[in-house]
């Protein structure tokens, strides 16, 4: 049950490269991962790939297969005709360094410009209470394994480089959703959401949520939401007193 | 040569899963400048991986717990070898730990009165595992990524510069610990995977966090970073390692398709309700308790399928025995013909509990199988068999501050050793990370702290250093003999998978000594292609020389240990000896001095036993005399408060 199968893999590195094309074993069960390892190890020893656990779990191994942004893992090879011609290439939003291996410094950047979780300075190690239903939507949106394909999808930095220093992307504006909506966090995090992060930006495309391989409604869950709330504050300021006020108890 | 890379630190983490972070966190807490250096991307660890939960005896679901259980249940599970001191901090100081978490912004499942819910899991008395659903590493390993950048970000608002104390070094390899003239720590030496640049770091005290050993297996649940390299730093740098005969292999692994053999499936399935079953339909598990539990496991399948909602007055179901056993059992079973097509057995959670139950428990164990296996486990039984998952052998450390024989060296987590004795329970390792990664920071802290003077790093050494790296580029006298890392690396796999295993005889380890003798040989004409930039032909030409020295270590003393126990399983001698219970076996770097120059790459070990100290008489009041007379000989329980009969 194995055939050969036809490959086409960027190769090259900041100061260029190409598409090269390949002929390699494929067998049953594989994911494009497997086959990338097989040309590893009986043509291309330095082919260079990032992965861990390829279980669809540490987000390493993100690409672009047939120009769609996938994890390498998670592709099986039965969702491609034997005859297909198969094309990995790296992902296109962040530098390359080589081959399929991407810089994506950026998000580690943006990740340190989201102010980190503020308990009620009163309350101790221990004393945490909260329910399951409110822990849930927060949770939802810690099943990020930071893959970084919904950055590399959203046509605000894809398309436009220039936007990368005013816009936090998908993945990011959901922790900042992720924290608002913790119910023990206490800081306010929504005029910066639309002032510091960039959330304006988003048009709710939803091409985000479309690549996300944990399955997370980042558009409908994260950013409208968020959406929402800025557009509370705008037109009732009392609201926005006021919740502060409540929120902080 | 090209120019290289210098950076001084306080306190230099090798290993950025939870032991590394946890360690790190501590050491810049106390004022140090610390740095973090990890061959993957930030957050991508192999703590990232575990599914099941966090072991902590917080009482929130049963509030019979108490550390004193826990503590019992650890020791059980390792079959009395473990360090009883480290058990006991663990036992005492993982609820702490836990909850600390929630300060870090974690948010672990609920029970109804709002407090972390904790699940069932094999070995485990009442329900002690933390977790969020099956992603719990994932959890824990983001709560500490997002408190350094915490950590970062006040400094970062105190001067403007988020890494002033605090640095992560990712996808940077160490190759060498560094030391100075009087053997004091120095530093490290490595390379940064992206460039292939060398680096220096200098810095008075290196806590080793590197994980373990897995890679070294051909059918193992680990990722391409479980190379021993922490063992093998230590081992070069002049520490011991113990306990290392002792492997965990987890029983329920995928087996199909090939290519996601052994991959995890995880205990917490078993844990919810998932029951074992071979060919003929048959609970087999039943057949499998060992002597020294009789009477702690359910004797029919009523009385286990009781014990999920009434645990006072049932007993647990031998599904949920500590995993050596289940693994032997599913062994058996399939050897004996009552395996599954693909060679595994089957694990049954469609018929016990509704889908959509199934699907909020497990979700990602539901999302592996049908993405990858295209199995629907809610609606059909999965295919499980042993793999290789977990070493409970690693570095020598003091229990209290993870302090090495060598002065400045330090080690937690999985590549340290004691803990967990002969077997880890599940969940006792997410728990043991954040313990002694603590203890760690801690311990190094302090060191470094009391120093008069920093000892300061050898030319000479990073010269060698350099040199040992960069030989892969070089062919070999006879272009002929060139070795290819990828081949040479299969091969190790399949000797240490196929004659160092789960069951293991006296000429199969023979054997296996003997091929890596010759894999020794042979390293010596590897060599790569390409460039020094991001090429994982190179990068695994030099995690080679680690899978060997950690192989040997192994082989070597699994072929010692004359007994069965725990994750260490002889065909030629099947049963417990006692006599075998406070020894452990100790490896070190063969001080032969006329041993041939290449052996400068992967130093040849031996291995010497050497005793345990007794369990303090306070903790060893806490078992039964009836208990303890199973593991321990007569003379060795004098001290026990119910009379301890004196030896025959
Ligand atoms: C699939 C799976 C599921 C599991 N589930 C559970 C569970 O439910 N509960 C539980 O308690 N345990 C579980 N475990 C075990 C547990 O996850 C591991 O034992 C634990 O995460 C190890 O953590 P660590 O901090 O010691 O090392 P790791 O998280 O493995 O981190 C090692 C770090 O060291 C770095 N490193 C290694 N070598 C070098 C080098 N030479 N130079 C620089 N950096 C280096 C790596 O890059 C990495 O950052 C599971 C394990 C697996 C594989
Ligand atoms: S929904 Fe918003 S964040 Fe997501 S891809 Fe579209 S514009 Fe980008
Ligand atoms: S939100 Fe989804 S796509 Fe984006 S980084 Fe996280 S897991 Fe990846
Ligand atoms: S290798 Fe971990 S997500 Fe693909």
């Amino acid at each position: 049950m194995s055939y050969t199968g036809r490959f086409r893999v960027w190769r090259g590195d900041t100061d260029g490269g190409a598409l090269q094309d390949f002929e390699v074993e494929v067998n049953e069960g594989e994911v494009v991962l497997d086959v990338l390892h097989r040309l590893q190890a009986t043509q291309t020893p330095d082919l260079a790939v990032r992965w861990n656990c390829k279980a669809g779990k540490c987000g390493s191994c993100s690409a672009e297969i047939d120009g769609r942004p996938r994890l390498l893992c998670m592709t099986r090879m039965s969702v491609f005709g034997t005859d297909d011609v198969v094309t990995v290439t790296p992902m296109r939003t962040f530098p390359v360094i080589r081959d399929l291996v991407t810089d994506v410094s950026y998000n580690y950047a943006k990740a340190r410009e989201v102010p980190s979780f503020t308990p009620p300075a009163d309350l101790a190690p221990g004393e945490y209470r909260m329910q399951q239903i409110d822990v849930e939507r927060s949770q939802e949106f810690r099943k990020c394994i930071e893959c970084f394909l919904c950055q590399d999808t959203c046509h605000v930095v894809r398309d436009h480089e220039e936007n990368k220093e005013a816009f936090a992307g998908p993945r990011f504006l959901m922790r900042v959703a992720e924290l608002e909506m913790h119910p023990l966090d206490v800081a306010d995090r929504v005029p910066a959401a639309q002032e510091e992060h960039g959330l304006g930006r988003c048009n709710i495309t939803k091409c985000c949520t479309e690549v996300c391989p944990e399955g997370i409604k980042i558009t409908d869950n994260a950013l409208i939401p968020m959406k929402e709330r800025v557009a509370d504050r705008k037109y009732d300021p009392l609201v926005w007193l006021g919740r502060t006020i409540s929120r902080r108890r | 040569m090209t120019e290289t890379e210098r950076h001084d630190y306080d306190v230099l983490v090798i290993g950025a899963g939870g032991a590394g972070l946890r360690a790190a966190i501590e050491a810049r807490e106390r004022g140090l400048r610390t740095a973090i250096v990890c061959k993957s991307l930030f957050g991508k660890a192999h703590t990232v991986m575990a599914e099941g939960g966090c072991a902590a005896a917080m009482g929130n679901v049963n509030s019979n717990d108490s550390w004193q259980v826990h503590f019992r249940d650890t020791m059980r599970g390792g079959k009395f070898l473990n360090s009883w001191r480290m058990a006991e901090l663990h036992a005492k100081e993982a609820p702490d730990r836990v909850w600390e978490l929630e300060t870090y912004g974690a948010l672990f499942d609920r029970t109804d009165d709002g407090r972390i819910h904790q699940r069932n899991f094999g070995g485990h008395t009442y329900p002690r595992l933390a977790h969020v659903g099956d992603r719990t590493g994932l959890e824990l390993i983001r709560s500490l990524q997002q408190r350094i950048v915490a950590l970062q970000q006040e400094d970062h608002a105190a001067g403007g510069d988020y890494e002033a104390r605090l640095r992560v070094f990712a996808e940077c390899t160490v190759t060498e610990i560094l030391k100075d003239d009087d053997g004091a720590i120095a530093g490290a030496f490595g390379y940064w995977r992206e460039s292939g640049r060398f680096v220096v770091f200098s810095a008075p005290a290196v806590i080793l966090a590197t994980g373990g050993i897995g890679k070294s297996f051909q059918v193992t649940s680990n990722s391409w970073e479980y190379t021993g390299d922490g063992h093998a730093l230590a081992l070069r740098a002049g520490a011991n390692l113990v306990d290392m005969e002792f492997v965990q292999f987890h029983p329920t692994g995928m087996v199909w398709p090939p290519s996601v053999k052994g991959i995890l499936v995880t205990e917490g399935v078993r844990g919810d309700g998932g029951v074992l079953k071979n060919s003929n339909g048959d609970r087999f598990m039943f057949g499998y308790v060992p002597d020294v539990f009789k009477g702690q496991y359910a004797q029919s399948e009523d009385e286990a399928d009781r014990w999920y909602d009434d645990q006072e007055n049932n007993r647990r179901t031998p599904d949920l025995l500590p995993r050596d056993e289940v693994a032997r059992a599913i062994n058996t079973e399939v050897k004996e013909g009552r395996g599954s097509p693909h060679g595994g057995v089957y694990l049954d959670i469609a018929s016990r509990m509704p889908s959509e139950e199934i699907q909020r428990r497990l979700p990602s164990m539901y999302h592996q199988f049908k993405e990858l296996a295209d199995v629907d486990i809610t609606a059909e039984p999965m295919e499980v068999g042993p793999t290789c998952h977990y070493v409970m052998g690693g570095i020598e450390v003091d229990p209290d501050s993870g302090r090495s024989s060598v002065p400045g060296l330090y080690a937690a987590g999985e590549c340290a050793s004691g803990m967990h004795g002969s077997n880890r329970l599940g969940g006792n390792s997410l728990s043991d990370l954040l313990v002694f990664g603590r203890r760690a920071g801690l311990g190094a802290a302090g060191h470094v702290e009391s120093l008069e003077r920093r000892p300061a790093v050898r030319d000479r050494d990073i010269a060698a250093a350099a040199a040992t790296a960069l030989a892969p580029f070089d062919t070999p006298s006879d272009p002929a003999d060139a070795e290819n890392p990828y081949t040479l690396h299969s091969e190790l796999q399949k000797a240490m998978n196929d004659l160092v295993g789960i069951i293991r005889t006296e000429a199969e380890m023979s054997e296996a000594l003997d091929r890596l003798g010759k894999l020794r040989e042979r390293l010596r004409d590897v060599v790569v292609e390409g460039h020094r930039q991001y090429n994982p032909g190179w990068h695994l030409a030099l995690d080679l020389r680690n899978m060997l020295m950690v192989g040997e270590a192994v082989a070597t003393s699994a072929l010692l240990r004359t007994e069965s126990r725990g994750g260490h399983t002889r065909d030629d001698y099947p049963t417990l000896d006692p006599a075998w219970r406070r020894r452990v076996l100790v490896t070190h770097v063969t001080e032969d001095t006329d041993s041939p120059a290449d052996d400068t790459v992967a130093p040849r070990v031996d291995v010497e036993p050497a005793e345990r100290t007794p369990m303090r008489e306070d903790l060893l009041a806490l078992f039964d005399l009836e208990e303890l007379e199973k593991y321990y000989t007569g003379g060795e329980l004098a001290a026990h408060p119910q009379g301890g009969r004196s030896a025959p």
